[in-house]
């Protein structure tokens, strides 16, 4: 067991900033803060119980036919979530819809299934499914937190922002996903370039 | 025929599926570098969207609701839409070459794409009846064809100005595609 199968997938190999996956729920439900943190701890819980599920059966499982065997393994655990979320979050499991379901073609769960979990020991394996999950959960909740602010000047339905802000609704609107990501991206690549000079 | 004409436009500009409803950014992004993989690609998504809305919305009727097993939804839809794309691919590849030739790299990467999915659950979660069901998922795939072959064409034109380092490539196509999206807006006027 590695610490760095934990650390790699929060920084090293960040999903959303550094290896682009998992783009749609990324977009879609980052209008909040709280959906943001929901649903980077719905898709940490699946990419645990895939890659612990994926990792312990892999020596079942035959090659040609993985790709299937995985996919019924990731639509297991969100249907776990999915009905999980519906009894005990009932609003949050309204307010992300869709993505829920959704988290099972997400390509980061199958991508660490398919590229970490199938070839490493299982106690790694869940180690990088947290890791990742929560590489996703920072990702989703800072650009989350970022557009709440501008679109309502609320933080996690707090409002924080001073009484003569007017806020900026096209924040939380979509075009205001789009915008705000690349920006962001744009961000992490210039402090990610900053480090990498100041090490030299 | 009013209601389905509106739905059509609904579904194809006002909630575009990639601008609006953010399912199937994965290709959006992934294959928008060139107008030819781009029509290529919508063309795929538009047939494998057809045909698995038809099969997951017959499987929802006449299997899963008579029996009430609507907790195996997600998983039998991600499984028959897998399938689809399996068995589309072989057909294409013993009937139309040609086709296959042109459109057969898409076809592995379809399975992943949320679209297909996605409107396969919205058929089926809002109750849309049969046509309905044929409209939306029409509707849908022209939406994501159009916003697809747009949005290729304006990285075409960025790939020619000098973009700043840290925003080359990906950074610029997100706030190209808010930009785009901006524009859609404008039709929100059209369908309440």
């Amino acid at each position: 067991m590695r610490l760095s199968s934990l650390t790699d997938g929060i920084f090293k190999n960040n999903a959303i900033f550094k290896q682009m996956l998992g783009m749609c729920p990324t977009l879609a439900v980052t209008t909040s803060a709280s959906n943001g943190v929901a649903m980077g701890l719905a898709t940490t819980a699946v990419l645990m119980g895939s890659n612990f599920a994926v990792s312990l059966f892999s020596g079942f499982i035959p090659k040609n036919a993985r790709i299937p065997c995985y996919i019924v393994i990731i639509a297991c655990f969100v249907t776990v979530v999915d009905l999980y979320m519906n009894a005990y979050f009932h609003a949050l499991h309204k307010a992300l819809g869709l993505f829920i379901p959704l988290i099972v073609v997400n390509c980061i769960v199958l991508g660490r299934a398919e590229a970490f979990a199938s070839r490493s020991p299982v106690a790694d394996s869940v180690l990088d499914g947290l890791g990742t999950g929560i590489g996703f959960t920072i990702a989703l909740t800072a650009l989350a937190v970022c557009r709440e602010l501008v679109g309502a000047g609320t933080v996690f339905g707090y409002a924080v922002a001073p009484s003569f802000y007017v806020p900026v609704i096209l924040a939380v609107l979509p075009p205001g996903a789009f915008v705000f990501l690349g920006f962001m991206m744009a961000f992490t690549r210039f402090m990610s370039s900053k480090i990498k000079g100041g090490g030299h | 025929m009013s209601g389905l004409m509106l739905l059509f436009v609904g579904a194809a500009l006002v909630n575009n599926v990639v601008l609006s409803r953010f399912l199937g950014i994965c290709p959006f992004m992934g294959v928008s570098k060139s107008s030819e993989t781009a029509l290529g690609m919508s063309a795929a998504v538009a047939f494998v969207m057809m045909i698995s809305s038809v099969v997951t919305w017959i499987i929802e009727y006449a299997v899963l609701r008579p029996w009430e097993l609507g907790y195996l939804q997600t998983v039998v839809f991600v499984l028959v839409i897998a399938a689809l794309v399996q068995l589309v691919e072989m057909v294409m590849e013993k009937t139309t070459p040609e086709l296959h030739a042109s459109l057969g790299i898409f076809l592995p990467l379809i399975t992943t794409n949320c679209a297909i999915l996605g409107v396969a659950l919205i058929n089926v979660q809002s109750d849309y009846s049969f046509i309905e069901m044929i409209v939306f998922s029409l509707g849908t795939a022209a939406g994501f064809g159009l916003a697809l072959v747009l949005f290729s064409g304006l990285r075409e034109r960025i790939s020619f100005s000098s973009v700043p380092e840290i925003f080359r490539d990906a950074p610029i196509a997100f706030i190209t595609a808010g930009i785009l999206a901006l524009a859609f807006m404008g039709f929100s006027g059209l369908v309440r």
